[in-house]
């Protein structure tokens, strides 16, 4: 088994082969020129690598150059285009940074930035310089630039032991090894010493004392040891990339998985580097685990929490979350499941009897059950102890005053109610009613109070009830034995009382957030529409964090369309919005709380889906979020960015099928209606050559101008059908309703269409009483305007045409009747298709009058249907439901 | 008797203009012709016609906009046309002081007596007292109105609303219009008032209330008293 996997490479390792060289077609390439320390000639070697590349004809600008006034140095710049440097105002003084916008639009093939640690002036795009190289990157041009080991975040702890120095500016080894090219720069220690005594060394210490100390052979040796090593592990790590790539059998990753234990300690950050660093030794994968338990933590503790996550990721480590109070065990089911091959954890500090016994046992409780797997137990520094002691407060002393009254006011009223009952009852049964009351306490109140109601009750007990009375000094030996079991009972008996209530009320939360996401996820099943899913994921996100989240969606070609959603929250500055699109493009969060721009007030979360990118969603934090919190608002996310895609695919889906259905429109268009558009074009064209030609007697041309008006009449007729098709085809009918007076509707379109009912015997029947309807007069008007068009057209000439309309059962009816031939049975349901038309149906029609009428009709939520008449002909009823209105209450008034 | 009338048409469309033209001119109007909003202000200042036909998609000036500009010291007729169908249009330019509208296309027939009725209405310096139409006929000082030389019953608000479109014989009126002259600002939306009061005066004194001649609908902008 094993052997079969060494020789078949790792599907997930090929993949992650892949993604790189993918990455690598698209991003530019980073070079790294490395050093162990300030003044080896990092910046003087990129600057030389530059020249080289320059005479081969590549296109390079400086970004930023820092010479440090070295005349050699300075010489080299010569010959090469500078970007000049943005300038910010930082409290009075002037700073520069590299202009990345402008480089990023230079677009040349290799830009030159110095200094890949440095820490941006606050206002910038980033907090750091690297994440700066990244944008470059992204945009396709390489990067050289320059690093001390010093600088690299998982050494950071090693460099402060060896030199005294703390580092403050970091790189994420992740930046460093994901570089294509590391180009070591290496003097020797004497060389470096002598280069320092000669001034040629430049260092951004102010302290001269400090330099001096750093500057010692033996620091030197140490720091060019550990870049050297970190150089060759390197090579290691790309020869292993190679043979992955070309598919070379040998000795794969190791197959080791470590787990990093973590809490909220300082020691833990250590702990980390670490693991990072045997992990990156070994060719390891790296897991990190924080075990949440019913230890309630300080915000100090909270904050170092989360910046220890912060770093687990920086590493590249996954990190989980587990809960529950049996530490050992969460540690080890993780481990069985993530195949975890080494533990990493620190050395538990004994700061009372209690913990020592309880986090002995951890250890030794995680040595006899982890089983084949390794355990490390990393030591901690004494130095850092005693500031961890200073925020490790006894938990749950942070009650409300309230509760300390409450605690001490019950507890004196319960040995006021006994006193006078002692002769009956004897001071024993007191001590039981009162550690009755130190219990109930506990069920409502912090550790901190029990504590003072324990103390208490055992004070009063002991003066008040205990002979001799009103004395501490107690009698029998059996009642001092008595008095520190009922201390240590009513001590015990309500800490873990409010230990189990903590826990509780924990799982209480995570219940309640289990339930909103499950709520969420319910709704948003259930919701439609892009606009609905928005107004749905804001009220969820109100409801349970108390955050206004509003978002912005994608707006095609891969950028935001600026529209904040739902409409009239909140509104963003030209800059703001460019963050939300910085967030949008790179799929990371961004703004306050975060290391990108966060010098504004709200943060930038990306909603990015499983094919589609779709938007950001901003809320306004008062404070970072814990990992707890970060993971629910991520399952949050998920859900919103599901069902968002989910309309987005459909929307398209729709726009496709729309699409669709107008091709079919334009295709019948072609084959049906340029017939009808050419004949009355035709009969113009030819008429007005005719009138044209001249010499033609009046009564001629009298019925030539009389065939240009009926053709005109007829062309605008079609086309004021076609227009309406085109309404009804796009869906975007809305319909106007008003009271009107159906008198009205019939004596207009009777009106318009007077020349084609004056060959019929037309009759119109409206009952008196026929209320005020409430409709879209200007669409009713082309219905009945059509179906009476559609009588005179297919019936006879003199015989009768009859409207008809009255109001039953809360509906308007309209009643179309003619003469004519009637439909055939079986072609009734085709009539209001479009392009539909009856076999030898007159010319001049097009075959969308009746669907419009349909559609106009459903815009109405009405109905319509056809029928043929007893005696012959058709009767076409249109039904609208309505309201009415009293005219006699009107009259009235 | 149109030989003193000049009219100016502001419209883009060349073949609209050149119709216009024969058709006026053959009927003794005098015309002036601008292609576009910039030009139409200038020429309206030269030429003070005495009525203009706006078309209401210009190239340069939104033909709504152009209308409050000529407003401003423009006091003569001013007929809207437009290939707009939408009601909307028509009664924002009607409320911006348009006197009248046609749509695209239109009938000459029609176009002319638009033009004949908005000229004759600014023209007359004052609404006579008395008006007849037909067997209709209505005195507005003493708030008399007959049908056949009957009497007719009216109620207050019916003698109000028929003299205002009286008064304004040949002009449409819109809904919003007659409702806030007539009921007062609140009843804006409650043109349910104007239709059974139409309803009503109609039966009163119209020859066929079916077919009304004197109260002319017009449909979704508002009404118009006929000539």
């Amino acid at each position: 088994m094993n052997n079969l996997n060494n020789i078949r490479p790792d599907p997930d390792e090929l993949l992650a082969s892949i993604k790189l060289e993918e990455d690598q077609g698209q991003r530019g390439k980073l070079k790294i020129f490395f050093g162990m320390c300030a003044g080896v000639g990092k910046t003087y070697s990129m600057l030389e690598s530059a020249h080289i590349d320059k005479s081969g004809g590549k296109d390079i600008v400086i970004g930023y150059v820092e010479t440090h006034k070295r005349p050699d140095t300075n010489e080299l710049l010569t010959g090469f285009e500078i970007i000049p440097r943005k300038t910010y105002n930082y409290k009075g003084t002037q700073m520069e940074e590299a202009d990345i916008e402008s480089i990023i639009s230079r677009k040349p093939d290799i830009v030159l930035i110095d200094e890949l640690a440095h820490t941006n002036v606050p206002g910038s795009r980033h907090l750091k310089r690297y994440q700066d190289i990244q944008d470059i990157l992204d945009s396709g041009i390489d990067v050289y630039t320059t690093l001390n080991v010093q600088h690299l975040e998982s050494r950071t702890d090693t460099v402060s032991q060896i030199t005294g120095i703390i580092v403050r500016e970091t790189v994420p080894d992740d930046i460093f090894e994901k570089a294509e090219e590391v180009e070591l720069v290496d003097i020797t220690p004497d060389e470096l010493l002598q280069r320092f005594a000669d001034g040629k060394v430049y260092t951004h210490e102010r302290s001269e004392e400090a330099v001096r100390n750093f500057f010692k052979k033996g620091n030197i040796t140490a720091l060019r040891e550990m870049s050297l090593r970190i150089v060759a592990d390197r090579v290691d790590a790309q020869l292993r990339v190679y043979m992955q790539k070309n598919r070379i059998r040998g000795p794969w990753k190791s197959g080791m998985r470590l787990l990093a234990v973590i809490g909220p300690s300082s020691q833990s950050a250590k702990l980390l580097r670490w693991a990072k660093n045997l992990s990156y030794t070994l060719g390891a994968t790296l897991l990190a685990i924080y075990v949440e338990s019913a230890r309630k933590l300080s915000p100090a503790q909270q904050d170092q929490l989360n910046r220890n996550i912060n770093l687990a990721r920086q590493f590249g480590a996954d990190f989980m979350t587990t809960s529950g109070n049996d530490v050992v065990k969460a540690i080890l089911d993780i481990s069985q499941r993530e195949n975890i091959t080494h533990i990493i954890v620190g050395k538990p500090k004994f700061r009372s009897l209690w913990s020592y016994f309880t986090l002995r046992n951890f250890i030794n409780k995680l040595i006899k059950y982890s089983g084949n797997i390794d355990v490390y137990v990393l030591g901690s520094n004494t130095s850092e102890d005693n500031q961890y002691m200073k925020y490790l407060s006894i938990p749950g002393f942070t009650s409300r005053l309230s509760h300390y009254l409450l605690s001490a006011v019950f507890t004196i009223l319960t040995a006021v109610i006994f006193y006078p009952l002692k002769e009956f009852i004897g001071y024993q049964i007191v001590a039981f009613a009162l550690l009755f009351t130190v219990s109930i306490l506990a069920l409502f109140v912090g550790i901190g109070p029990i504590l003072l109601s324990a103390s208490l009750s055992a004070l009063i007990w002991d003066f008040f009830f205990l002979p001799p009375p009103f004395t501490l000094h107690v009698n029998n030996p059996e009642d001092v034995m008595m008095l520190i079991m009922f201390f240590i009972i009513a001590l015990i008996g309500g800490i873990m009382t409010s230990r189990v209530r903590r826990q509780e009320k924990l799982t209480r939360e995570r219940e309640l957030r289990t339930n909103a996401l499950y709520q969420l996820t319910r709704e948003l099943s259930m919701t439609s529409g892009i606009d609905e899913v928005i107004k749905v994921s804001a009220k969820y996100v109100m409801k349970y964090s108390r955050l206004d989240c509003s978002v912005i969606l994608q707006g095609g070609n891969n950028t935001l369309d600026k529209i904040i959603r739902p409409e009239k929250s909140l509104k963003l500055s030209e800059s703001e919005l460019s963050i939300a699109e910085w967030a949008f493009q790179h799929s990371r969060e961004a703004g306050r709380f975060t290391e990108t721009l966060p010098s504004t007030e709200w943060t930038f979360y990306p909603l990015t889906g499983n094919k589609l990118p779709l938007g950001v969603v901003i809320i306004k934090q008062k404070n970072p979020l814990s990992g707890d919190e970060k993971a629910f608002w991520e399952a949050y996310r998920t859900q919103i960015s599901n069902a968002l895609e989910r309309e987005f695919l459909n929307d398209i889906a729709r726009r496709a099928s729309i699409l669709n259905e107008s091709d079919k429109l334009y295709q019948s268009l072609f084959n049906s209606i340029s017939h009808e558009l050419r004949i009355p074009v035709a009969t113009i064209m030819g008429a007005s050559d005719t009138l044209l030609s001249g010499d033609l007697d009046n009564d001629t041309s009298r019925h030539l101008c009389i065939e240009i008006n009926k053709a005109s009449e007829r062309l605008n007729r079609l086309i004021e059908n076609l227009l309406n098709m085109s309404r009804l085809e796009s869906g975007r009918i809305k319909i106007k309703t008003d009271w009107h007076d159906v008198h009205d509707l019939a004596n207009k379109v009777i009106e318009v269409l007077r020349n084609e009912v004056g060959k019929f015997n037309l009759e119109v029947s409206i009952p008196d009483d026929m209320p005020l309807v409430k409709i879209d007069f200007g669409l009713m008007e082309h219905v009945l305007h059509n179906l009476l068009l559609n009588a005179t057209q297919y019936s006879k000439p003199g015989t009768t045409i009859r409207i008809k309309m009255y109001y039953d059962q809360k509906c308007f009816v309209m009643q179309v009747m003619d003469r004519g031939p009637g439909f055939p049975r079986e072609e009734i349901q085709n009539v209001f298709n479009k392009f539909y038309r009856l076999e030898g149906s007159i010319s001049g029609g097009t075959g969308l009058g009746l669907s419009i009428v349909k559609g106009f009709v459903q815009a109405h939520h009405g109905n319509v249907f056809i029928e043929n008449r007893q005696n012959g002909g058709s009767r076409i009823t249109v039904m609208i439901p309505t309201e009415i209105t009293d005219m006699m209450q009107i009259k009235l008034e | 008797m149109n030989e003193n009338e000049t009219i100016l048409i502001i419209d883009d469309e060349v073949q609209i203009r050149r119709l216009l033209e024969i058709l006026l001119s053959s009927n003794g109007y005098n015309t002036v012709f601008a292609s576009c909003g910039k030009e139409g202000i200038t020429s309206a200042a030269t030429h003070h016609p005495s009525l203009i036909i706006l078309d209401l998609g210009l190239p340069d000036i939104d033909g709504q906009q152009l209308l409050i500009k000529l407003r401003e010291w423009y006091t003569k007729p001013i007929i809207v046309l437009t290939v707009r169908n939408s009601e909307d249009d028509i009664i924002s330019a009607l409320d911006k002081g348009a006197n009248d509208y046609l749509t695209k296309p239109f009938r000459s027939g029609e176009l002319l007596a638009r033009i004949r009725t908005a000229i004759r209405l600014s023209s007359e310096k004052e609404t006579s007292a008395v008006f007849e139409s037909g067997s209709f006929s209505i005195d507005l000082v003493n708030h008399v109105a007959r049908k056949n030389k009957e009497i007719i019953k009216l109620t207050a608000t019916e003698f109000s609303l028929l003299s205002l479109l009286v008064k304004n014989q040949g002009r449409v009126l819109t809904h919003q219009f007659l409702l806030k002259e007539i009921w007062g600002y609140s009843y804006l939306e409650q043109t349910q008032y104007l239709r059974v009061f139409i309803a009503q005066l109609r039966k009163k004194i119209e020859d066929d209330p079916a077919k009304p001649e004197l109260l002319i609908t017009e449909s979704g902008i508002g009404y118009r008293f006929g000539n």
